[in-house]
């Protein structure tokens, strides 16, 4: 089979890349407190990237057969894409992230299952009325970039997942509860994610009823990613900076929120989910502040938006197979604060903690809005949790909210593996309870 | 060896309780805009196939890009099974179907060349700039064929064709710190006619979303709300639509109580149906991703739970009838239970007979999105206005709602004589979005219905 690479580099381009994918995944799923299912999913394929007469041309398969035809269609398409704003990166330095782990690779099947298994069995000692699902997933992924600049580069990453939780009906209320984990290295404390699904069960033993107004509102960390980070981060990301629809567009360098409020995007973690030596278009990783305390400090670039900003590619493009790359977060990283956790319920008289949301990123996230109902929050009274608030929505917005901060906790924790936050109480969010 | 001759010779002795093969293949076109600037032209293709077999109870799924060696992929996936099982295999009867199902187009997308469809979506992006104070605009077109090839070791053979197309566009507007949005988005099972005629629609985007800057906000609390046929549509999908589907209800116990047969969701007016046989809609299909024949399933009659979505598993263990609602998004994925066309059917009342009598209530209209929890789900609307003394006045910035399927159902007290369709949207649960659907409905009224601030 000739090589689609040098196939490509052999046209006439200005330019060509070839990034291809590959990975083996397979996650077991447990449902209804038993392992109902095991796969083995496998993907692959290439896209062919090309500038051709100073356009953007891509075009991807699946198909290993079809490769052959891409050089031929992403001829075609090129005349009509976009015009080119950068050059391909050659070879550069790349930081060592550690990504990879044997034990992942190494895991065996029975294992997985005890995972899961052991952590249902240990919710279900507790509350044996619990219906309750998992799922542990292992995975191997391949990325690999290859352009007429003369880069030629690749790296493997490993990822593994837990989560679980269950619901519980009793009469007409469903409360589900939920933890889980992602990392591309092997854990095997698992813990933590019981005892954070007991707490959830027991802050959720009674129902309260919800205020309404604006009151002081807790978000953990999972309520934070849940809630902020979405309507935040899209203020920074590039495209909405270039196209003018942004708020921090002409802001940067300013205070926009709290000093108390530091955001990182950082590819370089160990471990995290998100991290890699390299960008989707093979710019290196690199720790850098969206917010440093308080000031608009960059903004997150690819190289096409980037050479139209007339600024440098931060690291940032991202990329799914069928589409061009496009600037994002890799990892989030949110610094704590001084606050012992405890301490953030301290002196509120009445008020409420978010933990989950449902439909929030519905609606204007572009201009910082949030609005969502509180799938999973409790009421706050004079200090302490007293139950569960239902048919409850809060709305606000980001920038305002981090504005009227009231405390950050002294510890961040990862959600998820691709954001690592702490609790932050604030003010300026409506709530609105059914009555 | 023909293709399906492979498939079939690669189930010979597969030694589980039942297996299927699945075999894909795409081919796609998009064609993006960001602001002035077409951003984006792309023609992709995919193949790909996956194996799911059954045994004791337990499911092994293995999916894959090459598809040679479909024997192995078959003895992996049993294994898989055989790994997991613990209980028994139960799947509901269904004859097994033979079948060759061509793609409907009415107006293929296919038939257009790349250029007459970027010189449509050039003109699109050009309408929303011809409103002042536009800040960035997006347009989004896309079509995908699929063609999927599916046997099971119970000897169906099914193959089917899908042709569908999609449209979206968006535009800002932006007044120092305060940015604005407004979207529209639409999609057709094999009518590229559906999306070439937009030139109201779209130019209706771009002054919305300058006029939203000037509009006021309102305050969130409970109050009477008239949706308009396509966040409706919206609100019957996430209301009711997901609890409807069995595979949440099949194995609780707790659950199966509260959603037993014949208990009353809603006021006698009420009458929602789902089925993939309601033809030329995102939704329709002849037989679902287990081979079987599609239908249309009544789910609330008269107010009154009758029914519910299943695929082969969730009916045998329900002890009710397979209703063809077993949905793949594609090869990467094994089915599982999914909605197809969801509608509330229309009932007597004029627009005007609901605006009567509502003294301070707000007219919701188009979607930005919604999402359930079964019990609580969340519906957005793309537009909101104030409705005072039987009369729909400002437009106010767009509004969550949120509700209870205990009691919301209950609060609808009006429903339309006139019936739309949301073809704009695609639903995602299980990791498998967005799989194309449609929802329906006349204009209701809700009483009492949970409002964010805005």
């Amino acid at each position: 089979m000739v090589d689609l690479f040098q196939q490509a580099a052999d046209s006439g381009f200005d330019q060509a890349e070839v990034y291809r994918v590959s990975s083996e995944s397979q996650p077991i799923g447990f449902e209804s407190n038993r392992l109902k299912e095991a796969s083995r999913r496998d993907t692959s394929g290439a896209a062919l990237r090309v500038i051709k007469d100073g356009r953007i041309g891509l075009s991807a398969t699946t198909d290993p057969a079809s490769e052959a035809g891409l050089v031929e269609r992403v001829g075609e398409i090129a005349p009509f894409g976009a015009a080119a704003a950068f050059e391909m990166p050659g070879p550069a330095d790349y930081p060592a992230v550690d990504i990879f782990d044997p034990a992942v690779e190494a895991l065996e099947f029975d294992t997985m299952v005890q995972t899961g298994q052991s952590l249902i069995d240990a919710i279900r000692k507790d509350w044996p009325e619990l219906n309750c699902s998992a799922s542990v997933s292992r995975g191997l992924h391949t990325t690999s970039l290859r352009n007429t600049a003369g880069l030629e580069a690749d790296f493997r990453q490993t990822s593994y997942s837990v989560g679980f939780g269950g619901e519980l009906v009793r009469g007409e209320d469903m409360l589900f509860v939920w933890e889980g984990y992602a990392s591309s290295r092997l854990f095997t404390d698992t813990g933590w994610m019981v005892e954070s699904v007991l707490r959830q069960l027991e802050w959720a033993r009674n129902t309260a009823e919800a205020p309404s107004g604006q009151v002081p509102v807790i978000f953990t960390p999972r309520g934070v990613s849940a809630a902020l980070l979405g309507p935040l981060v899209s203020g920074f990301n590039g495209k909405s900076v270039m196209t003018g629809s942004s708020p921090m567009g002409e802001r940067l360098g300013e205070k926009v929120v709290d000093e108390r409020i530091s955001v990182f995007d950082d590819a370089t973690i160990a471990g995290a989910i998100g991290s890699r030596p390299y960008d989707d278009e093979g710019i290196p990783s690199r720790r850098f502040p969206l917010i440093d305390r308080g000031v608009a400090s960059n903004f997150l670039y690819d190289l096409q938006t980037a050479g139209r900003m007339k600024a440098a590619s931060t690291g940032a493009a991202g990329r799914g197979l069928t589409s061009l790359p496009g600037p994002g977060t890799s990892v989030v990283d949110i610094a704590p604060g001084d606050t012992p956790y405890d301490d953030l319920f301290l002196g509120i008289k009445e008020g409420i903690v978010v933990e989950r949301l449902l439909g929030a990123g519905q609606g204007n996230q572009m201009g910082g809005d949030f609005k969502a109902n509180v799938l999973l929050g409790y009421k706050i009274e004079n200090g302490k949790i007293v139950g569960r608030i239902k048919d409850t929505m809060i709305s606000g917005n980001v920038y305002d909210a981090l504005s009227k901060l009231e405390a950050v906790s002294d510890t961040a924790e990862w959600v998820y593996g691709t954001v690592r936050a702490p609790a932050i109480r604030c003010l300026g969010v409506e709530v609105a309870a059914a009555g | 060896m023909t293709q399906r001759d492979q498939m079939k010779d690669a189930l010979k002795g597969h030694g589980a309780d039942y297996v299927e093969i699945r075999l894909e293949e795409s081919d796609s076109t998009r064609i993006q805009y960001l602001a002035r600037e077409l951003e984006e032209i792309g023609r992709n293709s995919g193949r790909g196939g996956s194996v799911r077999a059954a045994f004791n109870g337990g499911w092994g799924f293995v999916s894959f890009n090459d598809t040679d060696d479909l024997k192995s992929r078959v003895r992996l996936a049993v294994e898989q099974a055989k790994a997991v099982g613990g209980d028994k295999t139960e799947l509901a009867e269904t004859d097994p179907s033979v079948a060759d199902v061509p793609a409907v187009l009415v107006n293929d997308p296919n038939a257009v060349s790349l250029s007459d469809k970027k010189d449509r979506m050039d003109h699109y992006n050009d309408l929303i700039w011809s409103t002042p104070g536009i800040q960035s605009s997006s347009v989004i077109y896309g079509d995908n064929r699929r063609r999927v090839h599916f046997v099971n070791s119970e000897g169906a053979s099914v193959d089917q064709e899908f042709v569908h197309v999609i449209c979206y566009v968006s535009a800002v507007a932006r007044d120092g710190g305060d940015v604005q949005q407004a979207s529209f988005s639409i999609g057709s099972l094999g009518d590229y006619g559906l999306i070439d005629g937009l030139d109201d629609e779209i130019r209706a985007v771009g002054q919305r979303a300058v006029d939203l800057l000037s509009a006021p906000g309102i305050e969130g609390g409970e109050r009477t709300v008239i949706l308009d046929p396509v966040l409706a549509g919206v609100f019957a999908h996430e209301a009711f639509g997901h609890l409807s589907e069995a595979d949440h209800v099949y194995e609780n116990e707790q659950l199966k109580e509260i959603m037993v047969l014949g208990r009353k969701f809603g006021q006698p007016h009420l009458n929602i149906v789902d089925g993939a046989a309601i033809p030329n809609l995102r939704g329709s299909m002849a037989y679902d991703d287990e081979g079987t024949p599609t239908n249309r399933t009544d789910l609330i009659r008269d107010g009154v739970l009758v029914g519910r979505l299943h695929s082969r598993e969730t009916a045998a263990k329900m002890g009710e009838k397979p209703s063809g609602n077993a949905r793949a998004i594609n090869y990467n994925h094994p089915p599982i239970v999914r909605m197809t066309n969801t509608v509330i059917e229309p009932g007597d009342a004029s627009l005007e007979d609901l605006l009567e009598g509502v003294d301070d209530g707000v007219y919701v209209r188009n979607w930005y999105g919604g999402m359930t929890s079964m019990e609580m789900f969340t519906f957005s609307s793309g537009e909101a206005y104030r409705i005072r003394k039987g009369r729909i006045e400002e437009m106010v910035r767009p509004v969550m709602l949120s509700g209870n399927v205990f009691k919301t159902l209950n609060q609808i007290d009006g429903i339309g004589n006139d019936l739309g369709m949301n073809q704009g949207g695609g639903c995602g649960k299980a990791g498998q979005s967005p799989l194309p659907v449609s929802n329906g409905s006349p204009h209701i009224r809700i009483q009492n219905c949970l409002v964010s601030g805005a």
